[in-house]
């Protein structure tokens, strides 16, 4: 364990001894000297250093400053401002919606929008809509402010990684200058909220992995639960916060796995450190994470948009869905017009209308899905097998073993199912709608099944669970959850199973049902448990996430595009009448870093090859552990977007970006202070400052050819005569 | 001379006699009856095709993987005196007399048979003992799912028997490279060179040894040998497939031009420069994999669209993907009336700006600053027509050959990517990949516009001749006449490998699911079946099943081993060594290669978004075989100290053994066809819910 605790502080202190290299009988003897103490002093000494707090406030000061400039230009909806910005008016109108991101990100803005006297009333119909007097600024600052902060984490964590004020400014000076961490920052999205999280876990967690000579002090435990807590936030904004979370467990498990190796300490010890961090990294987050939602249904008490795609339960819990205080008949009639609902979470509405199954997909009958909205054609009729209803009267009611015919009210056409593969489960059969005005064949009838039940119980709206059975062929309707191709709208799949295991995808449950022969009875629902909710509303998230399928005409950003900054995307305006904001790095920035990238693995072989062989390089403890944590953040953040099915856009390497910028810090840095491998040290100096000099105004002069792509470019676009960016179109792909 | 005669002639052979038994009973449990049924099996009816066309020289492109494997099949076939007559199409058709069934199946047969001993000797070479080696060999042998997979003509236990004989012939450091069968050969491949260079990184580590030359040595035996090797297979297909098929549509036009038969038969012959008042067709190389050819009608875009928007209500021009007489354009220049090709020809050149005639209706190709019927961001394409409403002709195209070697490059057939670029708005010609509704007759739309994506916007001339009529009728009736044919055109091997490369990873040809299709996960609990053949009268049927109790101590197997990993390496962080440096090592070996084995072989297909079935897992699972005897061995060695726990040991293993064997009995109808069961005796063996087993209504 002590081993940890001096080595980083060999390369602050005297190197002199260090410069040229060594050659060292065996590796390991090099890292036993000095006494921690020693360290810890140095440690307070060089905190108190006038540099860092200068260029930590000048750091503070440029990306502050680049990030709210021009904040409330333009002064319309930009891009997914739609979509964040009407989900923080929810909040603060405190109707229901349905999103796929988890919820802290959109309360943060509501919350932010309702301070700086925001009212919720902007419609934010789609992107382009002028702001006129609302008060949209307050959203937009504190995203900014948010993203102003992570060129200061960044520069935190590199320095505390690398101690070495050198390379903790070249990241924060490539991500101040970034034009696409500017613009990704400057309005009303999540991503500057989810980066926050992020880099402000890393940062707890560099923090407290320098606290492990002092374990349990105060301090060790501040900044255990600050990344505890940040992790929670990550999370809670955006799902790409498992991968932070996952970057932190294996930092973790590595650190135990450290500890159980250390003989000094007893298994008791052990276990108090295991526990603890049981407590901090997983218990405290997940109880923040728990509450957020907590707070989310306690907010969203209204019916709104995101209704249809819940239980039928959880919909009773909403003011003003007609749902909640429901008044309907009690038990299933024929003759009523009801909504079928599957019970597989977010299964959707038994649907059908006016198109066929195309050619070559069973038979060429009219399409039976499963949709998540509610619409007219969810409704069915409820018949008897023979047709003839009884007119007077009161009607009967359906009992367990019941032969039925179901007839879609807006079509008229019969639920069939027939010995056809079913168009995406082949193991299945089709469903179709058939017939007209009602009259069908043999294969329309199914046989109501309440689960639990026997000959002869009536079927109760809402709480009984029903199963279809098909009679010509035995098998129950079921809802695969698949969706189906564009010509099935993407909805979701309705087929026929022959497997008879209840499961919830066989069972469905009446949700409206009309019939005005019938007393209104007013029903209880029973109201579902916390728990229930929240897992509810995950799986609808995840599925809804998974549904964000690429459309086969658009243009799809590859994740290979991206770390070579590819193609951008616009934010404001096509035209060049229109003001426009373009989201695209600033090139020089993401090629230097995708030059590190391709350095960082050769600096790391010759370093490893060198060590192998017996000699020994400065800076090569902080090239390999330290960098190596960056590069893993990197693919961590990088590489599983490469198995997603769903769309995908390039701000979603952004949290990526974060994590090759560090490492660029880190690795051109250590390149520069190598330069003494090959020349004497004078010389070496003046190469080195040189070095950073041409680094550090190639930034700065790319910065102020491109800073209008972020700050807004009017007029001709940059391939025609008389463009502000003219030349500067240096990929066709980009379009600005 | 004669002291030699007198030494008495001395062959001293060893013999494994147990290693002789298991390779024979393989083969027998392998072999017999190899020609029942006579009937196309299950994936036959895929991998069938390929070797028809094999024997027929005919080209084909198959994303499964590199050709080694359909070569292996074409050899067994070819040896077997299949001529490849015989129309794979369908499931449970009865070869013909005049096939050799027992040719087609049995190198894939020998192969999985190998696979038994090889088995044997994996176990010998990662230094356990003889008894632990005849353990993983009978279970090999006795795996139900093995057998089936190895009597038909497929590919996996060729597969199979590459892999184990690759990590064999590593283990005893003889360097061989593994053979490529399939794509899925990739991750054991990717595995070895793991173990490989970890070997190669301790040596680095040695100074004493001259690094480089060791070094140069593995890298050029793992790498460079595979590569070649992969090469050769390659040149080997084209070599052996010059003959146009099925396929051809996928590929380029220089491609099909180089093979026999087909678009060559159109091609060969035509003039390669292109020259003011050439007659010619021209393919988009966006369309793919179904091609395009800019097509024009004598139909009008409809003044208004179901939206609303207006058009200029001028000649459709589309992209049709069938060869058409309305697909021919006629090239002119500008500043010349003639739309013949004068003698000498004065080609076409990069940047050169021409005007475009439709052949049958005689409009010129146009554009204008209306938008496009689909894609409203960009620019209507039609054949200009003059309504005299202020909507002036807009015909002048700068030609622009995108892999041009000159400046001065001419436009060549074929071989050039052209992008034609429109004078007056500099918007360029392009496919936008959306199809018209019926006013167009469903065909592609093509518009011009300024911001376009460098890959979709290059046009090559297909068919292409001299044209030679001035009059309008009588070249309507050249237009009709086919095109000529003499010189051939040829384009190199590396050319051809590295499209049929890209196609191979591009090219998707079934996606769909599959009847028997399944998950990853439901394979290692074996949840699915998959019928791979109905008597056509009887009950007879074959399946591929796994042996249920064997699988099932694989999977107890892999859950010990990684306990026990975990355990010891929890004591050994702890400074308390259970085992024996040695042991140690053997033990970590042996995950390295069992557990790591199993790993790459299963862990992709995770990820992989194709059809996927339970076959797939057959590779994965003979490292769990390899590994279940070895672990009882460390157990029995390093575990149980009293004799009357390693006595229990033993008795438990018997039994084990005594039941794979019983059930390997018991689902031995299902696996060989015969004998037919009745319906009562098929429902005793469908021991899980979800197998399907098929039952004929009598």
């Amino acid at each position: 364990m002590d081993e940890e605790c001096i080595t980083q502080w060999n390369k602050t202190g005297d190197t002199s001894t260090l410069r040229n290299r060594k050659i060292f009988p065996t590796s390991e003897k090099t890292l036993q000297t000095p006494s921690t103490l020693l360290s810890k002093d140095k440690n307070k000494k060089f905190s108190k250093d006038p540099p860092t707090r200068v260029l930590l406030m000048l750091v503070v000061g440029l990306s502050f400053s680049t990030r709210l400039y021009k904040i409330t230009e333009p002064p319309h909806v930009c891009w997914d401002e739609t979509h964040f910005g009407k989900m923080g008016s929810y909040y603060i109108n405190r109707t229901f919606f349905f999103d796929v991101h988890p919820p802290l990100g959109k309360m943060l803005i509501g919350l932010a929008g309702y301070m700086t006297g925001y009212d919720g009333t902007f419609p934010f119909i789609k992107p382009g809509d002028k702001y006129k007097h609302h008060n949209y600024w307050g959203m937009r600052g504190f995203c900014a402010a948010l993203g102003s902060c992570l060129p200061i984490f960044a520069y935190l964590i590199v320095l505390e990684l690398s101690q070495s004020h050198s390379a903790a400014l070249i990241t924060a000076i490539l991500l101040i200058f970034d034009t696409g961490f500017i613009t990704i920052s400057q309005y009303i999205l999540l991503d500057p909220i989810l980066m926050f999280f992020i880099m402000a876990a890393v940062l707890s967690m560099v923090k407290f992995n320098q606290q492990r000579c002092s374990p349990f002090a105060a301090s060790w435990w501040l900044w255990l639960v600050l990344t505890g807590a940040n992790l929670a936030g990550a999370l809670g904004v955006k799902f790409v916060g498992l991968f932070v979370i996952l970057l932190v467990g294996l930092n973790t498990v590595w650190d135990l796995w450290r500890l159980l190796g250390d003989l000094s300490l007893s298994l008791v010890e052990i276990a108090k450190h295991f526990l603890a961090r049981v407590v901090g990294l997983i218990l405290l987050p997940l109880f923040l994470y728990v509450t957020i939602f907590a707070i989310h249904f306690v907010v969203l008490n209204k019916s709104g948009p995101g209704d249809g795609f819940f239980s039928s339960a959880f919909q009773s819990r909403l003011i003003g869905n007609n749902l909640h205080n429901a008044s309907m008949p009690e038990y299933l009639a024929y003759g009523s017009t009801i909504t079928v609902k599957n019970l597989r979470i977010a299964g959707g509405y038994l649907h059908s209308h006016w198109h066929l199954y195309p050619e070559g997909v069973g038979a060429r009958q009219q399409q039976v899905t499963a949709y998540l909205h509610k619409d007219y054609n969810n409704l069915w009729l409820v018949h008897r097998q023979d047709a003839n209803e009884s007119q007077s009267g009161t009607p009967d009611l359906v009992r367990h073993g019941d032969i039925i015919r179901l007839e879609h009210k807006e079509t008229t056409r019969n639920l069939h199912g027939h010995l056809h593969e079913a168009p995406l489960t082949k193991k299945h059969f089709q469903v179709t709608g058939y017939g007209i005005n009602g009259t069908g064949d043999t294969n329309d009838l199914w046989q109501v099944e309440v689960c639990g039940g026997q000959n002869g119980d009536l079927v109760k709206v809402l709480r009984s669970k029903v199963r279809f059975l098909h009679r010509a062929t035995g098998c129950v309707l079921y809802s695969s959850g698949k969706t189906l191709p564009k010509w099935g709208w993407e909805q979701v799949e309705v087929t026929c199973s022959p497997y008879l295991k209840e499961t919830p995808s066989s069972q469905w449950n009446i949700e409206d049902h009309i019939n005005p022969k019938l007393p209104n009875i007013s029903l209880s629902v029973l109201k579902p448990h916390f728990l229930e909710i929240l897992l509810e509303s995950h799986i609808v998230m995840i599925r809804g996430n998974s549904g964000l399928k690429p459309k086969d005409n658009e243009m799809n950003s590859k994740p290979w595009h991206w770390p070579i900054n590819y193609q951008g995307l616009r934010f404001s305006g096509v035209n060049d009448t229109e003001y426009r904001v373009y989201l695209l790095g600033n090139p020089v920035v993401w090629w230097m870093n995708l030059a590190s990238l391709g350095l960082y693995p050769i600096m790391v072989a010759v370093v490893s090859i060198a060590i192998q062989r017996g000699f020994s390089l400065k800076h090569s403890h902080v090239l390999m552990r330290e960098g190596g944590l960056l590069l893993f953040g990197w693919l961590l953040h990088y590489a599983p977007f490469y198995t997603m099915g769903r769309v995908l856009y390039y701000h979603h390497y952004f949290p990526a970006m974060l994590f090759s910028s560090m490492l660029t810090g880190i690795t051109f840095d250590i390149l520069l202070k190598s330069t003494d491998l090959i020349l004497r040290p004078p010389y070496s100096d003046r190469l080195q400052t040189l070095g950073q000099m041409v680094l550090l105004f190639s930034v700065l002069y790319s910065f102020y050819l491109f800073h209008p792509l972020s700050y807004g470019m009017t007029g001709p676009l940059a391939h025609e005569p008389g463009s502000t960016m003219a030349g500067l179109k240096w990929m066709d792909s980009w379009e600005f | 001379c004669v002291s030699m005669l007198q030494l008495p002639l001395v062959v001293t052979a060893q013999v494994d006699v147990v290693l002789l038994l298991v390779s024979f009973l393989s083969l027998w449990t392998r072999l017999t009856q190899l020609g029942y049924p006579n009937a196309v099996v299950f994936d036959e009816v895929y991998y069938g095709q390929f070797v028809s066309l094999y024997m027929k020289r005919v080209f084909f492109i198959d994303d499964s993987g590199p050709p080694l494997g359909h070569m292996i099949l074409a050899l067994g076939a070819y040896l077997g005196g299949f001529d490849g007559n015989f129309v794979w199409n369908r499931i449970g058709a009865e070869y013909p007399s005049s096939v050799s069934v027992v040719g087609l199946r049995l190198l894939p047969a020998v192969c999985g048979s190998l696979c038994v001993p090889l088995v044997y000797l994996l176990t010998l070479e990662l230094r356990f003992s003889h008894l632990a080696a005849l353990g993983a060999a009978v279970l090999l042998l006795l795996e139900n799912s093995l057998i089936v997979q190895s009597r038909f003509m497929l590919l996996e236990s060729v597969l199979i028997f590459f892999l184990l004989l690759a990590a064999f012939s590593y283990l005893r450091f003889h360097n061989a490279a593994p053979h490529r069968v399939k794509y899925m050969g990739v991750f054991s491949y990717l595995l070895l060179l793991g173990v490989a260079s970890l070997h190669t990184w301790n040596l680095i580590g040695d100074r004493t040894l001259s690094v480089c030359v060791q070094c140069v040595c593995r890298a050029v035996c793992l790498l460079v040998v595979p590569l070649l090797l992969y090469v050769f297979w390659f040149y080997v297909h084209l070599t052996l497939l010059h003959r146009s098929g099925p396929h051809d549509q996928l590929m380029s036009s220089a491609f099909q031009a180089s093979l026999e038969g087909g678009l060559s038969r159109i091609t060969q012959g035509q003039p390669l420069e292109v020259a003011y008042g050439s007659q010619v067709t021209l393919r988009s190389s966006a369309s793919q994999p179904i091609p395009c050819w800019l097509h024009s009608h004598k139909v009008n875009y409809p003044i208004r669209y179901e939206n609303g928007r207006g058009s200029s209500h001028q000649q459709q021009v589309t992209c049709y993907p069938f060869k058409d007489v309305n697909n021919w354009w006629i090239i002119k220049d500008p500043d010349r009336q003639d739309l013949v090709v004068s003698s000498p020809p004065r080609p076409v050149r990069h940047g050169d700006v021409i005007q475009l005639l439709h052949g049958m209706t005689s409009r010129f190709l146009n554009s204008h600053d209306v938008a496009a019927p689909m894609s409203p961001h960009s620019q209507e394409v039609s054949g200009y027509i003059d309504f005299n409403v202020s909507m002036p002709a807009q015909n002048l195209w700068r030609v622009d050959v995108l892999n041009r070697e000159a400046e001065s490059e001419s436009w060549k057939t074929i071989l050039s990517d052209v992008r034609l670029v429109h004078v007056n708005t500099s918007a360029v010609l392009k496919l936008s990949g959306v199809s018209l509704p019926d006013w167009g007759f469903r065909q592609l739309e093509v518009v011009a516009e300024k911001h376009f994506k460098s890959q979709s916007v290059g046009w090559t001339v297909e068919e292409h001749r001299y044209g030679t009529s001035q009059e309008q009728k009588e070249r309507e009736a050249e237009l009709h006449s086919p095109t000529h044919i003499d010189v051939d055109r040829k384009i190199s091997f590396w050319a051809k490998f590295l499209e049929l490369q890209w196609k191979m990873l591009t090219v998707k040809l079934e996606d769909s699911e599959h009847k028997y299709s399944s998950s990853p996960l439901e394979w290692v609990t074996m949840e699915t079946n998959i019928a791979y053949w109905l008597h056509s009268s009887t009950n007879a049927q074959i399946h591929l099943i796994g042996n249920p109790v064997s699988w099932g101590v694989a999977n107890l197997s892999l859950l010990a081993y990684q306990l026990l990993a975990a355990i010891y390496l929890l004591r050994r962080r702890r400074g308390f060594k259970d085992l024996p440096d040695g042991a140690w090592c053997q033990f970590v070996c042996l995950g390295c290669v069992c557990v790591g084995g199993w790993l790459v072989n299963f862990v992709p297909f995770l990820l992989m978004e194709k059809t996927l079935f339970l076959y797939h897992y057959l590779p994965a699972l003979c490292y769990l075989h390899l590994l279940t005897p070895a672990l009882l061995e460390h157990t029995h060695t390093h575990l149980l100290s009293r004799a009357t726990h390693r006595r229990a040991l033993c008795v438990c293993v018997t039994a084990v053994l005594v039941s794979v064997f019983l059930s390997y009995r018991t689902f031995c109808p299902l696996t060989y066809g015969s004998p037919e069961l009745s319906a009562n005796q098929l429902q005793g063996l469908k021991w899980r819910d979800s197998w399907d087993i098929l039952y004929r209504r009598r």
